[in-house]
């Protein structure tokens, strides 16, 4: 068993590099901008800076209502799906996975096409309707994910028997989505939510097509404009992300934990 | 589970029917607003004139030397990050799985790969800059200490293997993140079974695992060629709107940029349409085959 061990580890160390030396690179480059020294500068400006706080707050609301949108359309669906339409399952899991095979810059240029001022739902006409095209275009986004998650949460419960139960003790089927399902599958939706996050604050095209204020058009512009902003952007950006799956992990542990005391 | 289902449920007043269809009601319209008439209004407009007439001139368009390298590039860049990360995915899969190596380093792997996988565009290019371009940490450490001129000798991080370089980091955790729950499927008894028969441990990869893993191998394949052929941020982050590949090239198209022929736009999304249902195409094929093969 040496062999492979040893096989393992050496390979094992090629990745530890190939993933590790970008990061230590983004961080050492973050705290050039002074002269000689390492500062954390770079942070000062961009932190101070009227346009990053802006297109930050922008996209986290953004990302906001896409996860409450999300919840709403897709956790309703999902258990219906489980409960009482199981011949509908294949259409509604061929429709979330579609977001993977059409390519974003794809959906982006048919929505320029059928919400523009001359269309029939002329979304794009002001600047509030086009935040509700462009969030609705991140649910569209996320549908996968998101699904996926409910999905898996719904599995691991008894829809049947918890849907039986609620229904003998005379709850109606929006008491017993709200006050019976959701909380049930509540971690499963919050790691959804999360991942949701992670995707929408980074989000660059759709945004940038239509021609949004959001974070990530706003790290393009400062790319190609700055030079040490970018690489303290870029680790707070990767903070964001390994904090929203360090959520996740902590709450399906935690609910694992839950599942095998109960 | 089945009395449940035998059991009729009486409620009156609700026509059972109509409740149910109601429920799932908002999820299909907004799908069809939001994702299938938007995709279907870039196909048929990819077929007709300004005037709204059929025609083929839009897609026979796609011939020209400019568009046919672009797809070329893009198709080709995507390939090979796809099968590259599937392999070395598969690799690192396959060390924390079975590889003998502590099982808290394979926890570890696993929660980076969620934050790597979700790690992409543009935030990643600035990574890449900092690290390999001109003046990043491994580039200056390289040329100070051990006297390498990476750049010297002909290392480009805005050419086409520096973008696969890129895009592999995202493309790897992403197959760890899939493959591993599919090698922990692969039972212990299996690999007993088949040495107990005198299979090889060859053998026993090339006739018993490898079957088995084809589809979740193929699948992910297909997910990270998609993956890398819809990028737009970290390509454009990481060289402006140079490089020519369809993306970028659709997304001058629609800022309009480049404005000789609006319908080309149409065209091209059209064509993404194609090369990412083709590659599905062939996993859902391969992959039937596959399940055939392995009842």
């Amino acid at each position: 068993m040496t062999s492979p061990r040893l096989w393992s580890w050496i390979g094992f160390c090629v990745g530890l590099a190939y993933f590790f030396l970008p990061l230590i690179g983004m961080v050492e480059f973050s705290l050039r901008m002074r002269r000689g020294t390492y500062s954390f500068d770079a942070y000062a400006s961009v932190l101070g800076d009227p346009q990053f706080q802006q297109t930050f707050t922008y996209s986290v609301v953004l990302s906001v209502f896409t996860i409450f949108i999300g919840i709403l359309l897709i956790v309703p669906t999902a258990a219906l799906v489980q409960l009482r339409l199981p011949k509908w399952r294949p259409v509604v899991e061929f429709i979330t996975l579609l977001p993977l095979v059409i390519p974003t810059i794809v959906i982006a240029f048919g929505y320029i096409r059928m919400f523009n001022t001359s269309s029939v739902l002329p979304l794009l006409g002001s600047a509030g309707s086009t935040n509700v095209l462009l969030t609705f275009g991140y649910v569209v986004l996320a549908l996968p994910y998101m699904y996926r998650a409910v999905d898996t949460g719904l599995r691991a419960i008894d829809l049947h028997t918890l849907t039986e139960a609620a229904q003998s003790l005379g709850a109606g089927n929006i008491t017993i989505l709200f006050r019976v399902i959701l909380p049930n599958v509540l971690v499963a939706v919050l790691s959804g939510a999360f991942l949701t996050f992670a995707i929408v604050i980074g989000e660059y095209v759709l945004a940038a097509l239509l021609d949004r204020p959001a974070f990530g058009p706003f790290l393009v512009w400062i790319g190609s404009n700055k030079a040490y902003e970018p690489s303290a952007l870029a680790v707070i950006t990767f903070l964001i992300t390994w904090g929203c799956m360090a959520v996740i992990q902590l709450a399906s542990r935690l609910s694992k934990h839950g599942a095998a005391t109960r | 589970m089945t009395i449940a289902n035998a059991t009729p449920r009486i409620r009156p007043g609700w026509p059972k029917i109509s409740l149910n269809w109601l429920g799932i009601v908002p999820f299909l319209l907004f799908a069809l607003i939001f994702l299938l008439l938007p995709t279907m209004n870039i196909v048929l407009g990819a077929f007709r004139t300004p005037e709204g007439s059929f025609t083929l001139a839009n897609v026979a368009n796609l011939l020209q030397p400019r568009i046919v390298t672009a797809f070329r590039v893009s198709i080709w860049l995507s390939l090979t990050s796809a099968v590259l990360g599937c392999l070395i995915g598969f690799g690192i899969a396959m060390a924390i799985t079975r590889g003998g190596l502590p099982v808290w380093l394979r926890a570890a792997t696993m929660t980076f790969s969620g934050v790597a996988s979700n790690f992409a565009g543009v935030p990643l290019a600035f990574a890449f800059i900092a690290t390999l371009g001109r003046v990043g940490i491994v580039t200056l450490i390289l040329r100070d200490w051990f006297g390498i001129n990476l750049y010297g000798l002909g290392f480009n991080l805005l050419s086409f293997w520096g973008l696969v370089l890129v895009y592999l980091y995202f493309q790897i955790p992403l197959m760890i993140l899939i493959i591993t729950p599919a090698l922990d499927g692969l039972k212990k008894e299996w690999g007993e079974a088949a040495q107990i028969l005198g299979a090889s441990t060859g053998q026993y990869w090339r006739m018993v695992a490898l079957p088995v893993l084809w589809p979740s191998l193929l699948g992910t394949t297909a997910l990270l060629f998609a993956n890398a052929f819809g990028a737009v941020a970290t390509a454009t982050a990481l060289t402006g709107s140079q490089l020519s590949i369809v993306p970028i090239v659709l997304f001058n198209q629609i800022r309009g940029d480049v404005l000789q022929d609006p319908q080309l736009g149409y065209a091209v999304a059209f064509g993404m349409i194609v090369v990412t249902a083709v590659t599905n195409l062939i996993y859902i094929i391969m992959r039937a085959r596959s399940e055939r093969w392995t009842k």
